[in-house]
């Protein structure tokens, strides 16, 4: 069965190019800018886009997400308005495959088989669970199975080979290999150290492999594209969208991502 | 004194659990660690010379056993049950919170890690770790939330006396939830050098085992002294829970002793009924923060709300997933109380027994200032002590409009 999320990056690189996930936090910076934002950056041309759903407490992040996540929960984003947002963007006929990327308490309240459904419905194609890693992820990958989404797992420098085979066992979409050891942001220079991870990861899985934490230009994406098949871009986007006055959010986003392409 | 090691419970199982609750929900960079700090306590925990080695510290340099002392006065104004006091307040630096410091050094050390951080809400565990990191020549960081480094100046000094870096906290409510938040930051980034020191019995597994362990010495102290002096067991056992390492360090010595009730008191801030309280097990429930499923303040979605509570160290709107699992299962009763009737137990130990306590445990001696009086004479109650207040003398005198 083809998976919206796989077939984007393998289309991607067929072309001969490295996928390119932006991710943006649902609601930031104004309440109704994410729909904006998103045609934008799928008009600009990225792959795939992880919407970040705002939580109180995000630990994996730096500061620029962490703000972004602090205000959107100022402008009132709930579960229900991630959920809007996505079918609004599903409404405009923007097809890039979307994901959740949040942590596991909101989802956990809402019940985790009617969040899943809720994300379908909405037409977001997988999740990403900043604070779950494989050893707790029974429960939200069956509500996944159920639901027909994604799950996708993030593993680390640290993790373990037997982490690795457990996560990929019941990876679907892409795999996401965090790039160095520390929270989310925005980074001079990209560590070496995750081209041994990608390989590791590769060892277990024929799915997509992207790269994350700390990329920042195109320098960054094109020797990520050497050994993993896409980038994941949040806390540069975010600097970028909020550099100029919010209006011209969708315009700086997309600004920005085509020169992630040079 | 000599430790032997705390007797193997049937919680946490092998995932951390304890019942449904507890479990490592973290970011995968950080699994390693834990796995790693899982494995170095394991051995410990078997090897008498750790043992050894930690009961040393607690004798000669914290100045352990702590006393268990008969509050005669406190019982006769009560006009009821009798009250026992176990003295933490005597420990060195202050509290308990120097009991699972000296634990956790010791194992850093074994990890072969030098850089140690740690979060703290009162002050009271930043201060005991930048005493043992002195004692050991670690260096030491210590994120405290601005909120608290405003209203607990005087151990900001302690820490900074001791040698340590104090990292102020300005994200979120910055308080004690946010320092934790912070600490974790800093532990991902700084995973292969850094051991966190989690202060409370909180965060994803072993923490709540570890700090549980380590505290346990409060429990099996207390215990053999009731025998000892009292010649039985107590009747309740009483201790104030925010995150809950000293009352589980408490409840950890009678767990098994089915005759002694076991009585938690959270903080209810300015009401229970207010939105302004840290009334975990009270009030909230089920979900997770900083790695672990328990009670939880949290909005209709999901979002951690802010806890309050005049005392910085009960202001947490987690709780221990150990006591959530004896809150389910019975084995010990929760209860509240607020402000204005923690200031009145403070004033009440101050009066009666010229002991200046904690605010934290202020809230349990409000607790058995109201409920003492409705028992017999011939009933005992083990109160433990857990600070004394000199940290607090600022906040008390605010709250009257007195400045000092």
């Amino acid at each position: 069965m083809s998976n919206p999320i796989q077939d984007a990056f393998n289309r991607a690189n067929s072309d001969g190019r490295t996928a390119i996930v932006p991710f943006v936090t649902i609601g930031h910076p104004q309440v109704d800018s994410t729909p904006d934002v998103v045609q934008a950056l799928a008009d600009a041309g990225a792959d795939a886009i992880e919407l970040g759903m705002p939580f109180s407490d995000p630990l994996a992040e730096g500061p620029v997400i962490q703000k972004s996540s602090f205000q959107a929960l100022q402008n009132g984003i709930t579960p229900e308005a991630c959920f809007q947002n996505a079918a609004e963007i599903r409404k405009r006929g923007i097809e890039t495959p979307l994901v959740f990327m949040g942590y596991y308490n909101p989802m956990l309240q809402f019940g985790l088989d009617e969040f899943c459904a809720r994300t379908r419905d909405a037409g977001v194609d997988g999740i990403i669970a900043a604070d779950l890693p494989a050893a707790e992820a029974g429960p939200l990958i069956q509500a996944c199975e159920k639901a027909n989404i994604s799950l996708v797992p993030l593993l680390a420098l640290t993790s373990t080979d037997e982490t690795i085979a457990q996560a990929c066992k019941h990876a679907s979409g892409f795999v996401y290999c965090v790039s160095l050891l520390g929270v989310t942001g925005a980074r001079s220079a990209m560590s070496r150290q995750v081209e041994a991870l990608v390989a590791r990861v590769r060892n277990h899985t024929e799915l997509p492999i992207a790269v994350g934490f700390g990329i920042s230009n195109a320098e960054h994406v094109q020797s990520v594209g050497d050994f993993a098949d896409g980038a994941v871009i949040g806390s540069a986007l975010i600097n970028h969208i909020q550099a100029d006055i919010s209006a011209n959010a969708p315009a700086n986003a997309a600004k920005f991502l085509q020169s992630l392409r040079k | 004194m000599t430790l032997s090691p705390p007797i193997q419970r049937d919680v946490p199982d092998a995932l951390g659990r304890f019942g449904r609750y507890g479990g490592q929900f973290v970011p995968e960079t950080l699994m390693a660690a834990l796995a790693e700090l899982e494995e170095a306590y394991s051995a410990a925990r078997e090897d008498s010379t750790f043992w050894d080695e930690l009961s040393n510290l607690l004798t000669d340099y914290v100045g352990r056993p702590t006393p268990l002392y008969h509050a005669a006065n406190l019982s006769q104004k009560l006009g009821g049950a009798q009250i026992w006091i176990k003295r933490e307040d005597l420990a060195h630096t202050g509290a308990h919170k120097i009991n699972n410091a000296m634990g956790q050094i010791l194992l850093a050390k074994r990890l072969g890690k030098n850089r140690i951080i740690a979060e703290t809400g009162a002050g009271q565990h930043g201060v005991a770790t930048a005493t043992a990191c002195a004692m050991m020549g670690l260096e030491c960081i210590v994120y405290m939330g601005e909120e608290d480094i405003h209203r607990q100046a005087p151990n900001v000094y302690r820490m900074k006396l001791l040698g340590a870096t104090v990292e102020p906290v300005l994200s979120g409510s910055r308080t004690l939830k946010d320092a934790i938040n912070e600490a974790i930051r800093d532990w991902v980034t700084n995973v292969q050098t850094t051991h966190y020191l989690i202060g409370s019995a909180v965060g994803p597994h072993p923490y709540p085992m570890l700090v549980r362990d380590f505290q346990n010495v409060i429990g099996k102290e207390a215990r053999a002294q009731c025998l000892d002096q009292i010649g039985r067991l107590p009747d309740y056992a009483v201790a104030c829970v925010g995150g809950g390492s000293n009352a589980i360090g408490l409840f950890s010595g009678f767990v098994d002793d089915e005759s002694v009730g076991l009585i938690g008191v959270e903080a209810a801030g300015d009401g229970v009924d207010t939105d302004r309280h840290s009334a975990t097990i009270t009030k909230g429930r089920p979900g997770v923060l900083h790695g672990a499923m328990s009670y939880l303040l949290q909005d209709e979605w999901g979002q951690v709300t802010e806890a309050h509570s005049v005392s910085a160290g009960l202001d947490y709107p987690g709780v221990g997933p150990e006591h959530s699992y004896f809150h389910d299962i019975e084995r010990a009763k929760y209860v509240a109380i607020d402000d204005t009737g923690a200031l009145d137990g403070f004033d009440l130990l101050c009066l009666t027994e010229g002991i200046i306590p904690a605010l934290e445990p202020s809230h349990a001696l409000a607790y058995i200032k109201d409920w003492a009086p409705n028992l017999d004479s011939s009933t005992v109650i083990l109160l433990l002590l857990s600070g004394r207040g000199d940290k607090d003398l600022e906040t008390v005198a605010t709250q009257r409009g007195i400045e000092i």
